[in-house]
């Protein structure tokens, strides 16, 4: 089983805290899409299993029309074995889904949509540059729902400026009463030479404190867990069965196909990233050149992607897995490394898995980089 | 002989004498085109880097003047003053020196020591005044310093530039006009001194020598005086850009010796190279003996390292023979070595050359200076480390090594410098004006108030317009106490430090301020404390790390963060545990870098 990711550089406008490559200006649109075809002919021979996730992410796909997704997905469909009931994710902007937009893209087989809401406050939505308001936001998800959309997600973002733990739980809880499936919380990141992050150094937004923004991970947890929704990964909550497909793929390592700029794939053996700008990947595109850096994987770097994504997940690193790929001498040194945070309470052994403590998730880079291995 | 001119280039750091050696070379065409790189006889990737000479090159050149044709050996020196034996050795084996004053920058206190040590070995000075080409010379007023140094006449100085050539003929004239040939009698009994030795991995220990007295042939059977051995001259030669083999040498000339050995402990540079079947009277006076100035604890971060460690440093040792370590061991650090160097700059050069010719990774401690402690017992010792000193109690004194330390400004500093001098427990001695508006500071001080910051802050302070210089002189009674620093209780015995009373509370507080920089969060609280004995000084806490999560793998891509983690894993290998707390590297030398 194989998931495919599609990546739409395009944006109507910029999230001051965003680092990802998107652009604003849609000039290379059509040259794009043409490219991003060409790509999927090109690696049609990159997965050999059928494909059972298709993910339109981004940027923002959802700038595009049917017609453009539609496209891109019968190119898909020429050139991989799609399940019949494959997950097929829209990423969106709530401005974009109208009813009109929405019954296209049933109609085109989209049947999961992630809506980019991040907040119900619209002084925290200005404060981060997003283009559409609160009430959009509402709207979105409730004419997606009439419209057939029985499987929907959403993004929040915790710790934004203007936003106390009072005013998250609000947004938490205003999420709950939305009904839907699915359900994706970030801590907000200052990236270096951001718009946000250049604000943050001249003073002008205050990052939340660390036990601020604890709080608001504890209260989020825990309101999810009461309200059905199981907290399956780090930052995400699904109701019973109604995981994400695609992402979930990633932090089990199945094989999966990222097309367009700076999309990244991954089969098993090695991991490779499309090159970054629109120009450059139409370019090689066109001329037949390498638009893609690639990386073979040595047994410790599967070892440390291993370790890594397993935590991500709620369920942890499966130790029957671990001993299988990696041998008794890894298994021993996963369990030595982790015996300090076990005692401390961050790091819990259920059954055969280890796994992060709700108190171990925040620091978890650092109790990843004490599993991890290097030589 | 008589067609021999043997001198070296001394000067202060950084005026120039390694490019001026490239213009000579060039100008006698010892060196060609293709291989003229910039300061040639830097020749360690080291110097190459950091641009500072850091051991005497001998290189001849050949020079036709007037029909004639001279062999001129050069010795570029270092300017840096914890090498300042290097530049000794090159006297000794010299009739001539080039003075080198860079113009924009006029005389410095390394310029006068160098100068002084050329005087008592009655060499022949042939002042320079370099850089000629920079907006910024003051010709006029550098010259006027010169000549009330030197009490020489103003056309006796040789206007040049190494960076375009300028006065380089002048300087090749005066060469041969103006350094006495050397004298000696070729068919006398065998006296070479060696002034040099390099280690060189295929042909064991080279010896530079310059013969005083003899003749040396091929295959002659010799013998190194002081250290009794005898060898065979395996190999003789000259030193040019390669080493050239010579079947005979003779008074005069300066050459190298192969001769089988293998570690530099066999030769002794100073030593004297005599026929075992006619050998010489009496040695020629070699030089003291290098003593180290500071002492450190170099451990491997990874225990298992410690025979590794003792290998690279016994190379380096091979080398430098002025590197000395005896093992030690640490709470703190386990199994390691107390090293002496001559300073700080020797230090931070093997700690790099360690690191990057032997793949050593190691932690250096807090340097400090070597002290004499009286007991009530009336036993005296000597102490290179703070751990190793006798209980309070049993102590009746301790005394310190002081320095006499030579400091040349501008006028508009000496307020600011005297307040420093002051600080570091500093007397005046006296007080000089060298010219116009400079002036030159004697002042007495203990050598470990050198060690800790002094250098830097004289250059900040002065804007870069003061230089120093300073020789050994004598030990004094001082107050000193050991500061400990503690973390989570625990005392780090690798970050004590002897300092003087009267400045123990202050160090102890800024240094607990620049650990808590240094040190990383970790999962828990870390208390870092300064103590006198039981006396807490100071205190400062790095609270736990509660948060460093980062967002989500965005669109799959696992390897950056991989890559990120793997990085800060990497970081963390260089870091020592110590208790339950990890310190890396560079704090333990944080005293040293305290604003
Ligand atoms: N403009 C100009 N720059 C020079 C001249 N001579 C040397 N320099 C520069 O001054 C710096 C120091 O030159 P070096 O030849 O390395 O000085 P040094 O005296 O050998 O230095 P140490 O061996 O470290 O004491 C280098 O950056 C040179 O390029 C010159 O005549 N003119
Ligand atoms: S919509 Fe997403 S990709 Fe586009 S600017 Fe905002 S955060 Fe970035
Ligand atoms: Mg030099």
């Amino acid at each position: 089983m194989a998931g495919i990711y599609i990546h739409i550089p395009f944006c109507k406008s910029k999230c001051s805290y965003c680092d990802f490559y998107s652009k604003t200006d849609f000039s290379q649109r059509k040259e794009l899409i043409d490219c991003l075809i060409k790509e999927i002919h090109l690696q049609k021979n990159y997965i050999d299993e059928n494909v059972e996730t298709i993910y339109f992410g981004g940027g923002t796909p959802s700038v595009l029309s049917s017609d453009e997704l539609e496209r891109i997905l019968s190119a898909l469909e020429a050139n991989f074995l799609i399940e019949e009931d494959a997950e097929i994710t829209l990423e969106a902007n709530p401005d974009d889904l109208t009813a009109e937009y929405l019954n296209a893209l049933k109609l085109i087989k989209i049947n999961r949509l992630s809506i980019g809401v991040q907040s119900f406050d619209n002084k925290q939505l200005k404060a981060i540059n997003r283009r559409h308001s609160s009430e959009a936001a509402l709207t979105a998800v409730e004419v997606s729902k009439n419209n057939g959309f029985n499987n929907i997600s959403i993004d929040l973002i915790f710790g934004l400026p203007e936003q106390d733990l009072a005013s998250w739980k609000e947004q938490v809880n205003k999420a709950m009463y939305l009904d839907i499936q699915h359900l994706s919380a970030y801590g907000l990141m200052y990236e270096e030479g951001t718009p946000l992050w250049r604000k943050m150094k001249k003073g002008e937004v205050v990052p939340v404190d660390d036990e601020t923004s604890i709080a608001m991970y504890h209260y989020l947890v825990k309101t999810c867990v009461e309200n059905g929704f199981e907290h399956y990964e780090i930052s995400n909550f699904a109701k019973p069965d109604f995981r994400s497909r695609h992402n979930s793929a990633y932090w089990q390592e199945k094989t999966y196909l990222g097309i367009g700029p700076s999309a990244h794939s991954y089969n098993g053996i090695s991991r490779q990233w499309n090159i970054l700008s629109i120009s450059q990947y139409c370019r090689k595109i066109n001329q037949g050149e390498t638009f893609y850096e690639k990386e073979i994987l040595s047994l410790q770097d599967k070892y440390n992607d291993f370790v890594m994504v397993s935590l991500r997940t709620m369920d942890g690193i499966n130790f029957e897995i671990l001993q299988k790929r990696f041998g008794e001498k890894m298994y021993n040194h996963c369990l030595k490394s982790a015996e300090a945070f076990i005692n401390n309470g961050k790091l819990a052994i259920d059954k055969n898995f280890l796994r992060l403590t709700i108190d171990g998730v925040m620091t978890s880079d650092q109790i990843i980089v004490e599993l991890m291995y290097v030589s | 002989m008589k067609k021999i001119r043997n001198f070296c280039i001394i000067a202060h750091i950084d005026h120039g004498k390694s490019t001026l050696a490239d213009r000579l070379l060039e100008f006698t065409e010892t060196v060609s085109g293709k291989d003229l790189q910039a300061q040639v006889l830097d020749s360690m990737d080291l110097e190459r880097e950091r641009g500072i000479t850091i051991k005497s090159h001998a290189i001849q050149m050949n020079y036709k003047y007037e029909g004639e044709e001279y062999i001129l050996n050069l010795i570029d020196t270092p300017g840096h003053v914890d090498f300042s034996y290097e530049v000794s050795r090159s006297i000794a084996a010299c009739e001539g020196a080039l003075l080198i004053v860079d113009a924009t920058q006029g005389i410095q206190a390394q310029t006068i020591s160098n100068l002084y040590m050329a005087i008592e070995h009655d060499l022949e000075i042939i002042p320079i005044m370099n850089k000629m080409d920079v907006d910024s010379a003051m010709p006029e007023e550098v010259e006027d310093q010169i000549v009330e140094l030197l009490g020489c006449k103003p056309e006796e100085i040789i206007r040049a530039s190494g960076k375009t050539g300028m006065g380089i003929n002048e300087i090749l004239e005066a060469i041969v006009k103006r350094v006495p040939a050397p004298v000696g009698d070729p068919n006398a009994p065998l006296q070479a001194l060696i002034f040099d030795s390099v280690f060189n991995s295929f042909r064991g220990i080279i010896a530079y020598f310059k013969i005083v007295n003899g003749t040396i042939n091929k295959g002659d059977l010799v013998k190194f005086v002081a250290t009794e051995k005898e060898y065979n001259a395996d190999e003789l030669g000259v030193l040019q850009l390669d080493m050239v083999p010579q079947e005979t040498l003779s008074a005069g000339n300066v050459g190298y010796i192969i001769s089988g050995i293998k570690t530099s402990k066999e030769v002794k540079v100073g030593d004297t190279i005599t026929h075992v079947k006619r050998p010489c009277d009496k040695a020629i006076s070699g030089f003291e003996e290098v003593k180290p100035m500071v002492f450190a604890g170099v451990y491997p971060i990874d225990a298992e390292d410690f025979e590794d460690l003792r290998t690279s440093l016994e190379k380096l040792q091979l080398n430098d023979a002025s590197l000395t370590f005896e093992p030690e061991s640490s709470v703190a650090l386990g199994f390691g070595f107390r090293c002496g160097f001559l300073g700080m700059l020797h230090m931070e050069i093997i700690q790099e050359r360690l690191d990057r010719e032997f793949d050593m990774n190691v932690i250096t401690t807090v340097p400090n200076v070597s002290y004499i402690v009286h007991t009530k017992k009336g036993e005296v010792m000597e102490v290179h480390n703070p751990a190793g000193l006798p209980d309070i109690m049993a102590i009746d004194v301790i005394e310190e090594p002081y320095i006499r330390a030579s400091i040349i400004t501008a006028t508009d500093y000496i307020g600011q410098i005297m307040t420093l001098c002051l600080g570091k427990r500093g007397e005046l001695v006296k007080q000089d004006y060298v010219s116009g508006n400079r002036v030159e500071l004697i002042y007495d001080m203990p050598l470990g108030e050198i060690v800790f910051d002094f250098y830097d802050r004289l250059k900040s302070i002065s804007k870069g317009y003061a230089s120093f210089d300073y020789h050994m002189n004598g030990f004094r009674p001082s107050k000193l106490v050991k500061l400990d620093i503690l973390l989570n209780g625990e005392s780090v015995d690798a970050l004590s430090s002897l300092i003087h009373f009267d400045n123990a509370v202050s160090l102890g507080r800024r240094m607990c301020e620049k650990l808590k920089e240094l040190i990383p969060r970790q999962q828990f609280d870390i208390a870092i404390q300064a103590a006198i004995g039981s006396k807490i000084i100071a205190r400062e806490t790095i609270k736990a790390l509660r948060k460093d999560v980062t967002a989500k793998c965005y669109g799959g891509d696992v390897s950056r963060k991989r890559k990120l983690l793997e990085k800060q894993k990497k970081g963390k290998k260089r870091m020592k545990q110590i208790g339950s707390v990890e310190v890396p590297q560079k704090a333990f030398l944080a005293v040293l870098k305290l604003d």
